[in-house]
């Protein structure tokens, strides 16, 4: 045990210190400060800022972020290298688009469910639809909510 | 009388690692630990091979070939944020919660609406569905009965669906079940306990339950008498729903390989305390105590062991990187000696104390300068957006030859835009 032999390395010293205004401290900022005179008519307006988050999310924890690769859903708007927003709390419908487990893959299609047929199509006609063999089962594994697109 | 959930992830990362890899669904998949070792997670298929947890991965390199077993580098960013949002998941179905361990939690279900078996039905459906991993639910009137419940939806013990409670079965159901596990799957029966109490005659959890409270206690302790006291449904422990600041932090690692030069361990050791003193300031605490070890491979026959540890004294509390790492730098050149290969090395910060309540040192120099608080915030808020380690103190070293083997690691697939999922 000892105590800290090197107290007096040079990691102490600081040869630039500011200007002796002391430790810096936050101050919360108010619109107004006139408690006695007329509020201002913009308070009751007071809106949260805009979150893309918010925006995106509806389910936090159940909501996960995907990277498209090729060009299958391309008439959907949905391109190569895309991010999308994939809910999984969601109960995907008739043509939701919808990342399904196909091969053992993740891929995202549009779901076409139909009196008691269900198919993962493409959004373009260079791609065949998926029809699912007898007693295969579909798994979604969640329902695409939106796309993130960069144009950069 | 309360009903305590106790709510377990299976095979958690191996469950995490399935979610994004649909491929290892139906396959033999195990969870290496640092630096690839030894296995720390194994699926249904693995335990079906009689694998133990912890062993070697060097010794199952055949079995693995044989049966195609797949080997993946534990990969801690995706498991904590699959982790993060079970629980965030589960406080829907309680507010009184305690988050016991990366893949468990107790919820108090006392109060809430609904019959407690379908609202862990309802967990099992959601969690799955929403997070994409499996959990089993155990049901009962204390946390350790609640953790053997658990037990019995994992092994079936109780029907196959998963869910197990005790609060609808009849005592004697309770009293066969109990009869039919072994001590050591109590909650707080390590090793060496369970090794006593078997020679004492005692095999089963019905037996531990019925023995005599008073002389368990008076050999064992009071620990013991709790055990046993919450065995029999007496509930003494209470949920601990706020998660408290921690009294240690520890950061240690074993290396990828052997280090035997001082200038690496130092960089090694640097690396660990910066990361000591993230944790420190993110909790808003700071350390008075910070002690550092060094580790040659005792598994290894032959080998020359040294195995030195130091605790260097702080003259006033801080969470400095700067003052931490000087200290612990200081004590790691004490207790190095060349000549030896060392594996591993770690620092542990301890006496720490809430920032702010700090006791003022007549013989400490003042208080370091105001802009010096403002300067870790901004290093540990670079490191949080640009990725960890990208804004470091020079003594962490640029090369980290040290660094730890993650030959098979799986993409960080939720934390960072670079190795998101792909979906074709």
């Amino acid at each position: 045990m000892s105590s800290n032999p090197a107290s007096n390395s040079t990691l102490h010293q600081h040869p630039w210190q500011p200007g002796g205004t002391g430790a810096t401290r936050n101050i919360p900022l108010f619109a107004h400060a006139v408690p006695a005179g007329f509020p201002s008519p913009a308070d009751d307006y007071v809106e949260d800022v805009l979150d893309l988050n918010k925006l995106l999310i509806q389910n936090k924890p159940a909501t996960f972020f995907l990277r498209v690769k090729g060009d299958s859903m391309i008439n959907a708007g949905i391109h190569d290298g895309d991010i999308i927003v994939v809910d999984r709390s969601l109960e995907p419908v008739d043509r939701s688009v919808v990342v399904a487990v196909v091969d053992n893959e993740l891929t995202i299609k549009r779901l076409i469910r139909r009196s008691g047929i269900a198919e993962l199509h493409a959004e373009n006609p260079k791609y065949q639809p998926i029809r699912l063999k007898e007693g295969q089962e579909l798994t979604i594994w969640g329902v695409v909510t939106g796309s993130v697109h960069s144009v950069m | 009388m309360s009903t305590i959930a106790l709510v377990d992830v299976n095979n958690f990362y191996v469950s995490a690692e399935r979610v994004f890899n649909p491929k290892l669904e139906g396959v033999p998949v195990v969870v290496l630990s640092n630096n690839d070792g030894c296995v720390v997670a194994r699926s249904a298929e693995v335990k079906a091979l009689d694998v133990p947890m912890g062993e070697p991965w060097f010794k199952l390199k055949d079995l693995a070939r044989k049966h195609g077993i797949v080997a993946l580098s534990s990969n801690y960013a995706l498991y904590a944020d699959m982790s993060n949002r079970v629980m965030t998941v589960l406080r829907d179905f309680s507010p009184r919660q305690e988050v016991y361990s990366i893949d468990e939690s107790f919820l108090d279900m006392e109060g809430m609406p609904g019959d407690p078996t379908q609202t862990a039905r309802t967990i099992r459906f959601r969690i799955r569905k929403w997070v994409g991993v499996p959990v089993c639910v155990g049901l009962a009137s204390t946390k350790t009965l609640a953790k053997l419940a658990n037990h019995c939806a994992k092994k079936g013990l109780a029907g196959a669906d998963g869910v197990c409670n005790f609060e609808t079965m009849t005592p004697t159901e309770i009293d066969d079940i109990l009869s039919r596990i072994e001590i050591r799957e109590v909650w707080g029966i390590g090793r060496k306990l369970n090794e006593q109490l078997q020679s004492g005659g005692i095999h089963t959890v019905r037996q531990l339950r019925d023995f005599d409270v008073s002389r368990l206690r008076s050999r064992f302790g009071v620990v013991m008498e709790r055990t046993v006291r919450e065995l029999r449904g007496q509930s003494c422990l209470d949920l601990v729903d706020v998660s408290p600041a921690k009294q240690q932090i520890i950061s240690s690692r074993s290396f990828g390989r052997y280090v035997t030069d001082l200038e690496e361990l130092e960089q090694a050791v640097s690396s660990y305390m910066s990361r000591a003193a993230e944790k420190l300031r993110r909790q808003n605490s700071v350390a008075q105590s910070a002690f550092v070890y060094l580790q040659t491979n005792h598994h290894k026959e032959g080998e020359p062991q040294y195995s030195p540890g130091m605790t260097v004294s702080l003259r006033r509390p801080t969470n400095d990187t700067r003052e931490l790492l000087e200290a612990v730098l200081a004590g790691l050149h004490r207790i190095y000696k060349g000549g030896f290969r060392y594996i591993k090395a770690g620092v542990m910060l301890s006496e720490i104390a809430p920032a702010g309540i700090r006791q003022g040192d007549l013989f400490a120099d003042q208080p370091t300068a105001p802009n010096i608080s403002n300067l870790m915030k901004t290093i540990d808020q670079i490191n949080l957006k640009m990725g960890n380690g990208v804004l470091k103190l020079a003594s962490d070293g640029i090369e980290q030859g040290w660094q730890m083997k993650t030959g098979n690691r799986s993409p960080a697939y939720t934390t960072r835009w670079s190795e998101l999922a792909v979906a074709i």
